[in-house]
């Protein structure tokens, strides 16, 4: 059973870290779908990085660098460019498949995985639980407090609610609406970099298009979550709890299709509120625009 | 105007970076020498596995006969029929499509293009006089390395992990169990798929977790038939100091001392041989099959997992397939 917990958390990763970035994004009122590519991304870079330093540690830095450069690229064209965010997060997803699978071409004239990569090796006397619950993963749920206390509790957290709530009203307080939200972007690339980093090193390659759809069920929990640390955290456990029972439980009753579909299930219940409804933003998707 | 203009260019360059990324030509061209187009699965050429196995039938050939050979990867899904379009269209001699996801295209695309041969690793289709289908009776394989697994195994419990879920993957599965019951009925056999899409072949991070479940409840031999999924069920292994065993290719080099073995899928011969016939003017559409008996399964022994792989367990599994050779033993496929 603890074997089940340890893997739910495991799971959960990623999507906790994709997800708290999203919610530093659409708290400020920016869709980002982009969030798959940037995982796919930071998975690209902590593989390469670690691969040609020797250091996961470098691995990760490279990959949270990497991440914020690509959530940049998003704020620059939603933004600045006024490109519809949708549409922006998609084309950056695309770009993310096509360019990491170029790059590993130039580095290791491959179109499907990289060199192995050592990752992190647990110190030998933390090597109990270490070795169960990765680095990384002990940091994402570190991350979840720290983000509640950024958004709820710091100046720069009540800014970027009030520019996801009210961009107008914020504007008329002073507020650099855009500034602010391209922090709140950046940031998101900077958490969902770090998620990306998670699965290169866990398992130790980098593999074309890892990513599988994780940035969407990160977005899902998101919503499913209301847009909150803890809702996230909740409904990442939740979605790495039901992936996880399928190595776990040998039940014949229950389908592996139903399971993989239960992500998606419980963000449709929750958006059309069985369960407390999910209420994003007021300004989520609408461009600012000062005249 | 400016925001539609600055949204194409942008488009635009992500095309080109998927554009870019997906073709790679290699070789001479010149007029009078056969073309030989090849078109990857999911996974990719460098996936030290089942792609590679078939690219190295390929580069085998060119270096013989002096064809000319093309590769072409798909990015997406949608790209698979283009890609095979392209290569007709150009009048290719002979394309082949590695891998059974491109059964459909294969079939559009070959109706379209009756002077043009095709082959498909792991696909039938029937009825086309200048498509060969290229299958392989992969459970004879699979029991050889089920049995090796079944006497290696100290706990009794022993592993299986398949990439997408459905018929052909279940072959090995099969195979793989009933190669284990037959030299140790009591054998306990954990089996989970990684998935239901063809991402299933390139998720190693799920892999991984798979593997570290069915270790958890002692599985202490795993044989993997994923793609590159398949990493992640080898470097969990080698994590918990049980033992893995490869697919398609040999991938014993991959972690020497966690590799009990490889199943050997060899696509490289099958892919040789339909060159050859065609160099030869001998081009065979309908259906090739290729088993044991021909050399075309087996598992790997090299100097990574001599240690491991006892002269006994090379004994029994030598032994079961010259009586399955023989057709003594008939190797169940459902």
């Amino acid at each position: 059973m603890i074997a089940l917990l340890f893997a739910t958390l495991r799971t959960a990763t990623p999507l906790l870290l994709a997800g708290l970035g999203g919610m530093f994004s659409e708290r400020g009122g920016v869709v980002n779908l982009a969030l798959e590519g940037i995982l796919l991304t930071g998975a690209f870079t902590a593989a390469t990085v670690s691969y040609y330093t020797g250091s996961a540690t470098a691995g990760v830095l490279a990959a949270i660098l990497a991440g914020a450069l690509i959530a940049g690229l998003h704020a620059l064209m939603s933004l600045k460019f006024r490109v519809d965010q949708v549409v922006s997060g998609v084309a950056i997803n695309m770009l993310a498949m096509g360019l990491t699978e170029f790059l590993m071409w130039i580095f290791f004239d491959s179109g499907s995985n990289s060199p192995r990569v050592d990752g992190f090796s647990s110190p030998e006397a933390l090597s109990g639980i270490l070795t169960e619950v990765p680095i990384l993963t002990i940091c994402a749920l570190l991350a979840v407090p720290i983000a509640a206390w950024v958004l709820f509790r710091t100046r720069f957290g009540l800014r970027l609610r009030s520019v996801g709530e009210h961009p107008e009203a914020a504007d008329s307080l002073g507020i650099r609406v855009h500034l602010v939200q391209l922090q709140g972007v950046l940031l998101s690339g900077v958490l969902a970099g770090a998620g990306g980093a998670f699965l290169s090193l866990n398992a130790h390659y980098f593999v074309k298009n890892m990513s599988a759809g994780r940035g969407y069920i990160a977005l899902a929990a998101l919503i499913f979550g209301k847009w909150h640390p803890g809702g996230v955290l909740a409904a990442t456990l939740l979605f790495g709890f039901t992936e996880s029972l399928q190595g776990h439980l040998h039940i014949s009753w229950l389908p592996v299709r139903f399971v993989q579909m239960l992500p998606y299930v419980l963000t449709m219940v929750a958006l059309v509120g069985v369960i407390g409804r999910s209420k994003g933003p007021l300004a989520l998707g609408r461009l600012f625009v000062k005249d | 105007m400016k925001r539609m203009i600055l949204l194409l260019m942008f488009v635009a360059l992500c095309g080109l970076a998927c554009g870019s990324s997906s073709e790679g030509e290699r070789g001479a061209q010149s007029d009078d020498n056969l073309k030989v187009g090849m078109v990857f699965d999911i996974g990719g050429k460098g996936d030290r596995s089942f792609n590679d196995s078939a690219y190295r039938g390929l580069i085998q050939a060119k270096e013989e006969f002096g064809i000319t050979a093309v590769e072409f990867e798909p990015g997406q899904d949608s790209d698979r029929e283009q890609g095979l379009r392209k290569l007709a269209d150009r009048g290719f001699d002979l394309v082949i499509g590695v891998g059974f996801l491109f059964t459909e295209s294969i079939r559009k695309v070959a109706t379209d293009y009756p002077d043009i041969h095709f082959a498909i690793v792991d696909g039938r289709i029937e009825g086309m006089s200048n498509v060969a289908s290229l299958t392989f009776r992969e459970e004879e394989g699979c029991f050889l390395v089920g049995a090796q697994a079944a006497l290696k195994s100290e706990t009794g419990v022993i592993g299986f992990i398949g990439g997408m879920k459905g018929d052909l993957i279940k072959r090995f599965l099969t195979g793989y169990s009933a190669g284990a019951l037959a030299v140790r009925p009591d054998i306990r056999i954990l089996s989970n798929y990684a998935g239901l899409t063809p991402t299933a072949f390139s998720d190693p991070v799920k892999g991984k977790e798979l593997a570290l479940s069915q270790i958890g409840q002692g599985a202490d031999v795993i044989f993997h038939a994923s793609g590159t999924t398949g990493n992640g069920v080898i470097e969990a292994a080698r994590e918990k100091g049980v033992l893995a065993i490869g697919v398609d290719s040999n991938q014993n080099h991959m972690a020497p001392g966690t590799m009990l073995t490889s199943m050997e899928k060899r696509v490289d011969r099958a892919v040789y041989t339909t060159i050859k016939r065609l160099v030869q003017g001998s081009f065979q559409g309908g259906f090739n099959e290729f088993g044991l008996e021909t050399g075309h399964l087996g598992y790997s022994l090299d100097e990574h997992n001599r240690d491991l792989l006892t002269p006994r367990l090379c004994a029994v599994a030598d032994s079961l397939a010259a009586e399955i050779a023989a057709g003594r033993i008939t190797v169940p496929r459902k």
